[in-house]
């Protein structure tokens, strides 16, 4: 086999999500070639930093002004070129991210094949050419094992960050080959602006540890003084339920769950969420879960290592404060 | 009615039947799939698709011509679709499959779908889809038939603005940190995320009114398309269950098991 991996990055530094990627598909026992798109100024740094990474042998780089905002529209023909006709490339991966999950299943479509999201794992069978995939279905309340077989020519999948360590940087330098730009005239979709919500915090995605607070934080003010100093203490990023994202408390971009972030940290702490069961495929996969709630029936303690009954406005200062002199 | 320089604009919304989203999924004894004898409903994010089309209506009255609804699946789509056509749209197609067929693959739709636009003689200016659906949370279609058709693509709407008179939709997506806005022209396919609107009940006498509105009946076959999936499946199985429920005392006690997992200082 021989893998193609979307590599994403930004600000010069490649997305953590595409290190995971790399990892799934370094599993498949073959050969990789990672694939570096960005404006000009941008390209030559991030394909050095991919140039060293674990496991590659290959980076393809391509630069365009066309590629400083990934639009599928514009990013799609490259990748479909890359894997027509006389294309060595048996997969093609990506991190399951906001990004290539817009690209993906557009140059799937192209290339007539069907393709996998968000799979956890995945193996590689040389000598009949299948590849076998575990992914979850109905929000992680059950896990499909799906065979792509020889039958499809290219196999393309996207990653769960969570179910593979992040790629490491070595002292190895895979080669470096230069890909010219597929331009695209008169694209139908033009980029006006991104906004990312500024936090000094860990990024939600890949924090280590995780303070989440649900409706009972009453209102945007009491959330942010009562979670972010644990946050702080404890050095983790800020999530929150659906219900506390609704209401106004917290940023969409916070959210944990089924149709938010997937995240599996080594410790989250739940404050004052029930517990929804859209609310758990986000979150039940973490290493320690640590559950505060005046609820004794809420259904986050049945998941809780830690379960404490309490009103959370008395146990989290006094958390707080206790860690904080430890 | 004054004439308008700009072409009216029509509008395809695809929806799903899924199993609804309060059921608990229990993986069947045989380990092929989930138990689907149980309560279904239109896939939430395509429920928030046939609102934004409405809404869109609402906004801009006469430029819409039409909202038309299509569902691929065995015969209980129709109750899907009525449920869509309650909320406002005009008609709908049920491209109909055996019960006993296994639910087609994202590829499948998304060519069953390209078939339908090229059978409109208006033509088809917006699709508006769910960005995924509760079941495979596959999340493909969309970006699928926009590949097939090399048509504009917005996925993960959170807003949605149309210009009539340029035929150009601006969105508001939400992506991994924060949200990005794009400008596609029309043709386009949008898939809706959470927060682009809250999904209306329909009322008692729009749902009488939903019984006549006319349901088109095709099959795969009529359309031309093959639906068996290309991946197989061999196993579907329950989650390894999380050992939880323990519980602590007081916030002291707490802290010892921070300590013991080696998350606060001894």
């Amino acid at each position: 086999p021989h893998a193609l991996v979307f590599l994403e990055h930004r600000a010069g530094v490649i997305d953590s999500g595409s290190l995971s990627a790399l990892t799934a598909a370094q599993q498949l026992g073959g050969e990789l070639t990672g694939l570096v798109l960005g404006a000009p100024d941008e390209v030559k740094v991030v394909a050095e930093e991919a140039q060293k990474l674990k496991g590659v042998n290959t980076i393809l780089h391509s630069a365009s002004p066309q590629y400083a905002t990934p639009l599928p529209e514009v990013v799609a023909p490259l990748l479909e070129k890359l894997l027509s006709d006389s294309s060595p490339f048996t997969h093609l991966v990506s991190a399951h991210s906001s990004s290539a999950k817009s690209i993906l299943p557009r140059v799937a479509a192209r290339l007539d094949v069907p393709a996998v999201s968000d799979i956890t794992s995945v193996q590689h069978d040389a000598s009949s050419g299948e590849t076998t995939f575990v992914r979850p279905i109905y929000a992680g309340n059950a896990i499909s094992t799906v065979v792509a077989s020889s039958d499809i020519p290219i196999k393309v999948f996207t990653v769960r960050s969570t179910a593979f360590a992040a790629a490491a940087a070595t002292d190895a330098k895979a080669e470096l080959k230069l890909v010219d730009p597929v331009e695209v005239s008169d694209v139908s979709t033009t980029h006006i602006k991104t906004s990312l919500t500024k936090s000094d915090r860990p990024e939600l995605g890949v924090a280590s540890r995780i303070v989440s607070g649900g409706r009972a934080l009453k209102n945007a003010e009491t959330f942010e003084k009562t979670l972010y100093p644990l946050a702080d203490v404890l050095g983790a990023a800020v999530g929150a339920s659906r219900a506390a994202v609704d209401a106004g408390y917290a940023d969409n971009s916070l959210q944990v769950g089924q149709t938010g972030k997937v995240v599996a940290p080594e410790l989250y702490i739940a404050v004052g969420i029930s517990g929804a069961i859209q609310h758990l495929a986000g979150m039940k996969d973490s290493k320690m879960i640590v559950a505060i709630n005046k609820d004794a029936d809420a259904p986050i303690f049945q998941v809780a290592d830690a379960g404490l009954v309490a009103d959370l406005f008395e146990a989290v200062p006094e958390l707080t404060e206790k860690l904080k002199s430890a | 009615m004054r004439p308008s320089p700009a072409r009216l604009l029509n509008i395809l919304v695809p929806v799903k039947r899924a199993v609804d989203y309060a059921v608990k999924i229990r993986v069947n004894p045989q380990q092929t799939g989930v138990d689907t004898n149980v309560k279904h409903s239109m896939n939430p994010f395509d429920e928030i698709a046939v609102e934004e089309a409405v809404r869109l209506r609402e906004k801009l009255k006469n430029s819409i011509e039409s909202i038309k609804l299509v569902s691929i699946g065995p015969s209980k789509c129709s109750e899907t679709l009525r449920t869509g056509l309650a909320m406002g749209a005009d008609s709908a197609i049920h491209i109909e499959t055996p019960d006993s067929a296994p639910a087609p693959e994202p590829l499948g739709v998304a060519k069953a779908l390209r078939q339908i636009i090229a059978k409109q003689e208006v033509g088809v200016d917006i699709v508006i889809l769910g960005k995924q659906a509760i079941d495979d949370d596959a999340g493909q279609t969309g970006q699928m038939l926009a590949g097939l058709l090399g048509w504009s693509q917005a996925t993960f709407a959170s807003k949605v603005d149309i210009d009539v008179e340029k035929k150009e939709a601006t969105v508001l997506r939400e992506i991994d940190g924060g949200s990005e806005e794009i400008r596609c022209r029309l043709p386009v396919i949008i898939t809706t995320d959470l927060r682009l609107n809250e999904p209306r009940y329909a009322s008692l006498p729009n749902i009488m009114k939903a019984k006549k509105k006319p349901i088109e009946k095709l099959t795969p076959e009529q359309l031309g398309v093959d639906l068996t999936p290309r991946l197989q499946t061999n196993k579907v199985s329950e989650p390894p269950k999380r050992v939880g429920g323990a519980k602590v005392e007081n916030v002291d006690q707490l802290i010892e098991k921070l300590k013991e997992a080696g998350f606060a200082a001894a």
